[in-house]
């Protein structure tokens, strides 16, 4: 813990926010790394997170080439993209297509500079660390990110793409990037944040996104993690929502040694919807971690959630889906969906999809499979002369399909089903 | 639609007498002593004094546990009276010497123990705040071998058998609760069906609090040999008192190979009145250990208390063994509930199936907190969960918490839970068609637990399906 107030100590301050960081780094300081005591973490262990330092990445060159960034990012020509490697902003890897007027796509670094103000209103107003350590944390180490602004009945049509890069120069550190998204009245875009890796560096993540979806409003946010096998992953996303907005929330995950997605949201205004959709495919000795909680704050809210895991190796993969429906939301409907496939010997999984209701009048269901591949279906096939390895092929990527249909970006979707492919798939099938 | 609820849910506790029978109790407050007199009072042998002593040495070293989705306020422990016994207990040859105040007793709980021996030809063994009162059906019972008596008397003609199997399932440091169980126990029933033998008749335990504050300590141990098997019945009332009372059960099943048990639970104790005064705080372990082939089926009904911890569960521990829970859990006015089940897959090719039904009315909070575990070594492991929730009126609440834990790829999960309000469009229907709101609601709930009712026995059944209906008199118009 100390070598961490050292690193804090030497950290930058911009005005105001020395204050929000020293009280969160106290907050830390007071929680600690969570243990598997505490419910929220019962089957993930930090332990390997929490026995070594990562101290924020030092600033260096650049050795990611704009070649090896358009290889690995999911994403088209005509996107907004954003670059960071290694926690630092790279202008000269990133794209900035034209915006409509008004509309703010800047780094938090910038933000700062240009409109303090705006910042300083809604930085760590969401994202709460009291009771979240790694949300603690990020609050107190971030050193870069994105601020994404856009005004009341905008429509920005060209995803806005933010890509955090590690390679060896990461190797042993921190990079606790930060995204803060302001979505007036029906205003409408999407987000996508990738986070990859250039080669196997051992480094953690610990991401913190806060995102305000006003009013009619609708913020489709994907997340695809592919982190180095040997890193560490913590990613944080607290949304509240207003009256009548959508969020939708599509999280992928594959790489990092260990990883930890949360999806919060806040269903504040009546008739909201929230839909939040993830796929995790893991192998060998990794750990994924998924936790969502939804809040049904408001009367006539609904919430859909759909989780699916291919697990491999002797990997272990954890979900758990909290919903809460408070006395006043009235006519809540809820549903939430979770099935894993366990695909070897070794591998196990730990599910825990849990509701808790306090109003009478709302529709709420649950449900949650563990299994292996279908053996009748695999037997059919081959009856049918399609040889075994294609056969599970087919059925594992009919397995993730289900997910992979809600993304509605077909390049991205293609992407990730190819990757799913690529994981899983001994033989391609004709 | 709410001033019916009212009317409704205040509805009397039908079995909240006290009965004044004079009893043998000893001071309240627990201590190495405490255990030492009880003990001495039930004339045992040192071995079990000297496990009850590890028991309560552990115990001390314990914290109660706070992660259930309850809140009450905390049990002083040593304001209680760890043991009471009417005092007229004396060996019992027959029903004819058990003390007519208490048979008077249980008449008006309706269960006559005469009637129940005569009639339903079901076995009866109550127990009377600590210390068993009769056990009927006893001659019967010998002809098979059967063994049916309180635990008291088996530690004294049974010691073997007791002492085999005492603590194999829920070992004394099993928990809290479970510990200071084992330290204090007074009484409870024992049942062992020897080989091969089919227990002709259902047994039941009837279990009453009595005494102001005392603490409520049954043990049960139940028995079933190779290729046995049996059915056991439970049911528990209390009168109404102020003050709330505690009761910390443990019961034990051991099913041997091939064996099946069937251990269905009726539980009405005193839920405390409509402002949440009073009442039985409930904290029970109920656990079974499920051999090759094997199967143990919990079924339960939970109608009263004012806190409700419990979790019968299973251990399948032997090849193609079975696990089986059925429940229903009312709760109404400031009742909690906590409750669900375990079921821990060890063996191969293991089976379980889990039916929750929750209802939820008043200011009831209603919990459904259970764990499915299959182990890397439970090669095709089965289960099936479905828990659903039904809410009636706007103040209650309904929650689910499961764990489903899997390391063996060849397992088979499926989890499912619901919450609704009950049906309005039901109601209307119902009422439509000529019955009361109070009648449609009662038939509406009815059918809603007919998966876990089915699974009763015939008397207890219907006992359930009326107690339901008293329990949720007046929440809905």
């Amino acid at each position: 813990m100390s070598t961490y107030a050292d690193a804090f100590a030497a950290g930058p301050s911009h005005g105001w926010l020395p204050e929000l960081r020293k009280s969160a780094f106290d907050r830390f300081t007071a929680l600690g790394f969570p243990t598997t005591r505490n419910e929220d973490w019962h089957f993930t262990s930090v332990t390997k997170i929490a026995e070594r330092t990562f101290k924020p990445v030092k600033p260096g060159t650049c050795a990611v080439s704009q070649k090896a960034v358009e290889r690995m990012a999911h994403g088209e020509a005509d996107w907004h993209r954003l670059v960071f490697v290694n926690g630092r902003f790279e202008r000269g890897l990133s794209h900035f297509a034209e915006l409509p007027a008004d509309v703010t796509v800047a780094t938090l670094n910038e933000m700062l500079k240009e409109s303090p103000e705006f910042v300083a209103e809604r930085l760590g107003k969401l994202a709460s660390f009291d009771a979240h350590p790694f949300t603690a944390l990020n609050t107190a180490f971030t050193q870069d990110g994105v601020v994404i602004h856009v005004p009341r009945g905008v429509v920005v049509d060209a995803p806005i793409q933010i890509v955090h890069i590690c390679d060896d120069k990461a190797a042993g550190g921190a990079v606790h990037p930060r995204l803060l998204v302001v979505a007036e009245a029906q205003s409408q875009f999407t987000i996508v944040e990738s986070y990859l890796a250039v080669g196997t560096p051992s480094y953690f993540t610990n991401a913190v996104a806060e995102i305000e979806v006003g009013s009619g409003a609708r913020v489709d946010h994907y997340k695809v993690q592919q982190e180095s096998t040997e890193a560490f992953h913590v990613g944080t996303v607290q949304v509240t929502q207003a009256r009548d907005s959508v969020y939708h929330s599509f999280s992928f995950a594959s790489g990092a040694a260990l990883s930890r997605t949360n999806v919060y949201t806040r269903l504040i205004g009546e008739g909201a919807e929230a839909k939040l959709n993830g796929l995790y495919l893991v192998d060998g000795t990794q750990h994924a971690d998924h936790q969502t909680f939804v809040e049904h704050i408001a009367p006539k809210c609904a919430s859909r959630e759909l989780y699916k895991g291919v697990l491999d190796g002797t990997s272990h993969g954890v979900f758990n889906g909290k919903v809460y429906v408070d006395p006043l939301a009235q006519k809540t409907d809820g549903k939430q969906t979770n099935h894993a496939l366990l695909l070897s010997e070794g591998s196990r999984v730990d599910t825990k999809p849990q509701l808790e209701i306090f109003a009478d009048d709302v529709k709420c269901t649950h449900g949650a499979t563990v299994g292996k591949l279908d053996q009748v279906g695999l037997f059919y096939m081959k009856s049918r002369g399609i040889n075994a390895e294609a056969a599970r092929t087919l059925l594992i990527y009919a397995f993730a399909a289900e997910v992979l249909e809600t993304i509605e970006l077909d390049g991205l979707r293609t992407q990730l089903e190819a990757a799913v492919f690529e994981q899983f798939v001994r033989t391609t099938p004709e | 639609m709410s001033a019916s609820i009212d009317a409704l849910v205040n509805k009397e506790y039908a079995y909240g007498f006290v009965s004044d029978i004079d009893a043998d109790t000893i001071p309240k407050g627990l201590s190495e002593d405490v255990v030492r007199l009880i003990s001495a009072k039930k004339n045992e042998p040192s071995w079990l004094l000297e496990w009850r002593l590890k028991a309560y040495r552990r115990w001390q070293t314990m914290t109660e546990p706070h992660w259930a989705n309850l809140t009450y306020t905390p049990v002083d422990y040593q304001n209680l009276r760890y043991y009471s016994a009417p005092k007229s207990v004396k060996p019992l040859q027959s029903l004819d010497d058990v003390d007519p105040d208490l048979l008077k007793v249980y008449d008006k709980l309706g269960i006559s123990l005469n009637e129940q021996k005569r009639i339903a030809g079901v076995a009866v063994d109550a127990i009377f705040d600590s210390v068993s009162v009769g056990t009927t059906m006893k001659e019967e019972l010998s002809k098979y071998g059967v063994i049916f008596c309180s635990f008291s008397e088996a530690v004294h003609n049974h010691p073997e058998l007791v002492q085999r199997f005492l603590g194999s399932v829920v070992p004394y440091s099993d928990n809290f609760f479970a510990a200071l169980n084992s330290a204090v126990f007074s009484d409870g029933s024992f049942c062992y069906v020897p080989k091969g033998v089919k227990c002709p008749i259902e047994l039941s335990t009837y279990f009453r609090i009595n005494a102001a504050e005392t603490g409520q300590f049954e043990r049960t141990l139940i028995v079933a040999d190779e290729g046995a098997s049996v059915s056991y019945l439970e049911g528990c009332t209390a009168p109404k008192r102020d003050e709330n009372q505690l009761h910390a059960a443990v019961v034990e099943i051991i099913a041997l190979d091939d064996s099946k048990v069937k251990y269905s639970t009726v539980q009405n104790w005193y839920a405390g009145d409509k402002n949440g005064v009073g009442g039985i705080y409930n904290f029970v372990t109920k656990r079974g250990k499920a051999m090759t082939n094997a199967k143990i089926s919990w079924t339960q009904v939970e109608t009263g208390s004012a806190i409700t911890w419990k979790y019968p569960s299973v251990i399948l521990q032997g090849d193609n063994s079975t696990g089986e829970f059925y429940s229903v859990a009312v709760v109404n006015n400031k009742q909690q509930a906590d409750t669900g089940t375990k079921m821990i897959h060890v063996g191969k090719n293991t089976k379980s199936t889990i039916i929750s039904k929750g209802i939820s009315a008043g200011e009831g909070q209603n919990s459904y907190r259970g764990q499915v575990k299959v182990l890397p070594k439970a090669e095709n492991a089965r289960n099936y969960t479905q828990c659903d929730s039904m809410l009636v009126g706007n103040k209650c609440g309904a929650h689910t918490f499961p764990y489903i834990e899997v390391a063996n790829n060849s397992a088979t999960l499926e989890h499912e839970a619901s919450t609704s309000k009950i049906g309005e469009d039901q109601i209307f229907y119902c009422k439509a068609r000529g019955l009361s709101a109070e009648n449609a609601i009662s038939l509406i709930v009815s059918g809603f637990c007919k998966e876990v009712f089915k699974e009763l026995p015939m008397e207890f059944a219907l006992e359930a399906q009326q107690l339901l209906g008293i329990t949720l008199e007046g929440s809905v118009g």
